[in-house]
């Protein structure tokens, strides 16, 4: 090293630092897309999602509210996202209709199969709410949700001890597959998960979801499934559809827990 | 190290000046390897670097979902943000309140690994993964999640029992004083860094900014972090209302990662500076060479000057 004049030194030492890193850049990001699509790799990232799911669960109160708004503190304009207007035949004529004749179905392992009216989910005891609403994406909007509490239609329905999961079924597709979404029972138990017909003290509308859609509150919009059209509950969700709970968990892998 | 040490035990002008120094003829001094990091810090070091830089790549990949930032309880299209990148009329742009800034090719409009043009926020060479997927993003990002938060809680535990806080980030009174910080801001402008067993000791300005960094930006990113699970903001509302509401906290972890990649360049230049294989080697083996005193450094025509001296 004595013998080594500083300046070809630190050259080489210069290049050499330079060349490792767009090397090693290079390296990280075809490692890194390597990884993701590894499938040891994403049974090990969707491990760590079991154990938020978990730890959640474990430092949340199960009936821990989601934070209530006042009426001021709404979002102007409420960013209407994903499905905004059904074009299934059916849908079609149940809209053209106002719903005067749709029913949401109540099945799976219940003791007693319902088809409720928009009428009768009306008349029900109804919860009212103003909550923010936050898009996995990253945006928020605050609006007031009312409607029958999902536990009221459960117990009406009488869900048998063998149910774990409550899945919505909804009227709007992507392609060959419907839109659909499971929750399990703390979520589909708590007091803020309702099934919302007005928004915002009007007729829910239609790019929101109507005539119905799910709230529950301490998770991310995906599972706010809109134009639910049947409740089903179930002991699991991995036979149901592409296995993994909902349309975007199997589409895209997004995570089944999105309370974060 | 030994041989060192005995050729130049007998010099009286070494170049180490406090009087202890002198007495003790065993002491370390420039020129000496000496064992600088434990093992905690290095391992946390690493972990940090490799972890940091997935939170960062995977966190870009989410921020290009909604590549806008607001202030208050809510924010969305409609909303008025005060960070925005976006595109319009085949440009690229950062907006920054009313000011706007063109980016083209870097941000908001650039061109992918295969040629094609895409209008997205954050470029492909600096996101994981590199092809746009707010799914696999976030598995990434959560995953990782766990290494930082329980790294820096191990990390804060093991440096409270082995002392390290107290004896190497812990601020004295002297030191807090403004010509003591103006004097090493002015030594650190003229690129002149402590020798001998100074080098050894963080200065104010270090101090300073790994204290910001250990007990500021990552508490902090973490906490934003955490505020966006809508299921911890119904368990813990109090910390959302602390940080300003859930549009505010998503600012604030952008901030706070900008903060942390700001040290990391800082902190990158800092290491070149001051010798990058020293300081690298330090921070993997442990060992680190002490800088010799700059005016008093024996040159290998030693013989020389020694017999002026003499």
């Amino acid at each position: 090293m004595t013998d080594q004049s500083p300046n070809s030194f630190l050259l080489s030492r210069r290049r050499l630092i330079g060349g490792l890193g767009v090397g090693a850049g290079g390296l990280l990001l075809s490692g890194c897309d390597a990884l993701t699509a590894n499938d040891q790799f994403r049974s090990i990232m969707h491990g760590a999602e079991g154990l938020h799911y978990s730890a959640q669960r474990l430092v949340t109160d199960r009936n821990a509210l989601a934070k209530e708004f006042a009426p001021s503190e709404r979002s102007p304009v409420f960013r209407a996202n994903g499905s905004i207007n059904p074009d299934s035949a059916d849908y079609i004529r149940h809209r053209n209709s106002n719903f005067a004749d749709w029913r949401l179905v109540v099945d799976g392992l219940v003791a007693r199969p319902l088809a409720i009216p928009l009428a009768a989910l009306m008349a029900m005891p109804q919860r009212a709410q103003i909550t923010r609403h936050d898009c996995v994406e990253g945006w928020s909007a605050i609006g007031k949700w009312q409607g029958p509490q999902l536990s009221h239609i459960l117990s009406l329905a009488r869900l048998l001890p063998s149910a774990r999961y409550i899945v919505f079924h909804c009227a709007d597709a992507f392609g060959a597959h419907p839109y659909y979404e499971s929750i399990d029972l703390v979520d589909a138990m708590h007091s803020q998960s309702i099934l919302a017909w007005r928004m915002n003290d009007a007729p829910l509308p239609v790019a929101h979801g109507a005539p119905i859609r799910l709230r529950v509150e301490r998770q991310l919009g995906y599972k706010h499934a809109k134009y639910v059209m049947r409740v089903e509950a179930r002991d699991r969700i991995d036979t149901l559809y592409r296995g993994k709970g909902g349309f975007w968990e199997d589409d895209a892998d997004y995570q089944w827990y999105a309370g974060i | 190290m030994s041989v060192d040490q005995a050729n130049r035990g007998g010099t009286g002008d070494a170049p180490l000046s406090t009087a202890t120094m002198v007495q003790e003829p065993t002491a370390p001094k420039g020129g000496d390897l000496v064992k600088r990091h434990r093992l905690a810090t290095r391992l946390w070091h690493w972990t940090n670097a490799i972890t940091l830089l997935v939170m960062l790549m995977s966190g870009l990949t989410i921020f290009n979902a909604h590549p806008r930032l607001y202030w208050g309880d809510y924010g969305a299209n409609p909303d008025y943000s005060w960070l925005q990148i976006g595109s319009a009329n085949d440009r690229g742009y950062v907006r920054v309140g009313s000011v706007q800034v063109d980016t083209t090719g870097v941000l908001g409009r650039w061109t992918n690994a295969s040629g094609t043009v895409e209008n997205r926020a954050f470029p492909y060479w600096v996101t994981i993964p590199s092809t746009y997927s707010l799914a696999d993003g976030r598995l990434w990002h959560l995953l990782f999640a766990w290494v930082l938060a329980l790294a820096l809680g191990t990390f804060m535990l093991v440096s409270l029992f082995n002392r390290h806080i107290v004896r190497d980030l812990h601020i004295t009174w002297r030191e807090w004083s403004p010509r003591h910080i103006w004097h090493d801001i002015k030594d650190h402008a003229r690129l002149r860094f402590p020798t001998g067993l100074a080098a050894l000791k963080y200065n104010i300005l270090q101090k300073l900014s790994y204290i910001g960094v250990i007990f500021i930006l990552l508490p902090l990113v973490i906490a934003t972090g955490l505020t966006m699970s809508p299921n911890l903001n119904a368990g813990f509302p109090w910390l959302l209302e602390l940080l300003g509401g859930r549009a505010s906290a998503r600012s604030l972890h952008f901030i706070a990662t900008f903060g942390l990649v700001a040290f990391f360049f800082i902190h990158i230049i800092m290491v070149v500076l001051a010798g990058p294989i020293n300081e690298i080697r330090s921070m993997i083996t442990g060992w680190y060479r002490l800088p010799r005193d700059k005016g008093s450094d024996p040159e290998p025509v030693a013989p020389a000057t020694a017999g002026e001296s003499a």
